[in-house]
């Protein structure tokens, strides 16, 4: 038995060998890819199972509880159910800009975990211009939106998308503003040194320091992601379904898979920037060996979960903004807010007061 | 001093904190969903489902073709034929009922002078093909039959209030 398996990963290693040096690399990089997409899109299938779980619970429902054990089975049951749907085309639509819209809407989504670090060297590319990666892809997310209103040929979903794209525009700044502040707290770019910036337990989390701009920025996430109360994107009771009023299948499918996505992307990014990501809470409050002190990958997927969960509490406590309080809180409250937080922040920097030496 | 307090309520984000402690004790509360195939909320014997035609203890059809019921029904629902019997009663040869156009408003049970048509508590039947949705008198008949028991009670439950 023993021998056998020795052959089997002697004849693997023999077939490793006889790719080539650089299809290796290729391999070992698909090999990563997919390691960190197959996770993320179980997280984004259950993700829509836990929103209408706790939003049920919230709403003192019990929530989807039929397929399978506790409704266990339910997002696999609606993934099933939109692969077998038709994709219906409208036949006075740009089909090409049509079907490349959900394209456009998930590429970003997914792209920007390359450089999100999971753990202490866990990355898929260590980049030293992380941040300013990501802030790029996530910008690129609203060319899908964009494209998938005008492409659909339909009032409704031009609306929408007109809605997004200044809405969009309005929060990247205050977000961009948001994320300066954490430049300046860390003096780096790349996600790894952010968070290993902030070693040394709860109290020197970016949080405090940057409490305003933590909240602008998870706000901001909440607006760019279009999800409640910045919804106005697909406002039931005005433009029935926003932007994707014409998809159907599996078309719509991706582009709900890119806003749960973005939803996941967010929380990750709000615990790396703000809340020292894989760092314990507990570091040099409990003894150095013991497992709560200690870094690892629980820290951030809890504090990351957190921040999920808090997207899908939002939904089911907040009624859905008046499109013009949108633009007053992204222009004339973010903006400013951040502005001078930045000033103040700048300040302690050169007087060399609060928790940053730089 | 008002708007010192707007703007310090709206910078901690007071109010929105209220809503999600709100909506956070909620999410703990006991679920007061009804798990329906397997539980049932209890059902008034006013309950207006299916409906039914009664007879008579000795087995002879209450319905004597008055048409009241015809006449009162909003939806103009009901269609009903009738003629003279051999033992000289007048009885209805057609007896229809269109669930279709029905909205199950009892119009036609609070119209009858011999308690013949009646709203059952069903509720759960469906119709496989198109043209079966017209409720005939034997089928009426048969689910008064089948149901009768039921029936006399909760219009025993209810004859107080008529």
């Amino acid at each position: 038995m023993s021998e056998m398996i020795d052959n089997l990963i002697t004849f693997g290693l023999d077939v490793w060998n006889w790719f080539p040096a650089d299809w290796q690399t290729l391999l070992l990089i698909l090999g990563k890819i997919i390691l960190i997409l197959i996770p993320l899109m179980i997280c984004v299938a259950y993700i829509t199972y836990a929103e209408r779980k706790i939003i049920g619970y919230m709403q003192i429902r019990v929530g989807p509880n039929r397929v399978g054990p506790r409704g266990w089975l339910q997002p696999i049951a609606d993934a099933l159910k939109l692969m077998f749907k038709e994709v219906i085309i409208p036949s006075k639509s740009d089909k090409f800009l049509f079907l490349v819209a959900p394209v456009l809407s998930i590429m970003p989504a997914l792209a920007a975990w390359a450089v999100i670090p999971f753990d202490r060297g866990i990355v898929l590319t260590d980049v030293n211009a992380g941040l300013l990666y990501v802030l790029a892809l996530t910008s690129i997310g609203v060319y899908g939106v964009i494209i998938a209103g005008w492409a659909s040929n339909s009032k409704y979903a031009i609306m929408s998308s007109l809605r997004v794209g200044a809405q969009i525009v309005a929060y990247e700044i205050a977000m961009g503003f948001a994320l300066v502040g954490v430049l300046m707290a860390s003096g780096s770019l790349n996600l790894g040194d952010i968070v290993e910036g902030q070693a040394g337990g709860i109290s020197s989390w970016y949080i405090w320091p940057l409490l305003p701009l933590f909240f602008v920025y998870f706000i901001s996430g909440v607006a760019e992601t279009n999800r409640a109360p910045f919804d106005v994107a697909e406002g039931e009771s005005e433009i029935v379904a926003g932007f994707h009023v014409e998809y159907s299948g599996m078309a719509f499918a991706v582009f709900f898979l890119a806003e749960y996505a973005n939803i996941i992307l967010i929380s990750a990014l709000t615990a790396l920037l703000f809340l020292g990501g894989w760092l314990s809470p507990f570091e040099g409050f409990v003894g150095a060996d013991h497992w709560l002190g200690e870094s690892s990958l629980f820290w951030f997927f809890a504090k990351a979960s957190f921040f999920a969960f808090c997207f899908l509490w939002f939904r089911a406590t907040f009624p859905r903004y008046r499109y013009d309080q949108i633009m007053r809180l992204g222009w004339k409250v973010f903006i400013p807010v951040t502005i001078v937080w930045l000033f103040v922040e700048a300040v302690m920097v050169v007087a060399e007061v609060g928790p940053w030496a730089v | 001093m008002n708007a010192v307090k707007h703007f310090i309520k709206s910078f901690t984000f007071w109010e929105l904190f209220q809503g999600l402690s709100v909506t956070g004790k909620y999410l703990f509360k006991r679920k007061i969903t009804v798990q329906y195939p397997e539980e049932k909320t209890p059902m008034s014997p006013r309950f207006r489902g299916l409906h039914a035609q009664r007879r008579y203890a000795n087995g002879e059809e209450r319905c004597i073709a008055c048409k009241l019921c015809e006449a009162v029904c909003p939806a103009l629902a009901i269609t009903i034929d009738s003629e003279e019997r051999e033992d000289g009663t007048r009885r209805t040869t057609r007896y229809d009922i269109d669930l279709f156009k029905c909205i199950y408003c009892g119009f036609c049970e609070e119209a009858c002078p011999v308690d013949a048509i009646v709203e059952t508590h069903i509720f759960e039947y469906h119709f496989e093909e198109a043209g079966k949705q017209v409720m005939t008198k034997d089928m009426l008949l048969e689910i008064g039959d089948k149901y009768e028991e039921e029936i006399a009670a909760n219009k025993q439950a209810d004859a107080a209030y008529r």
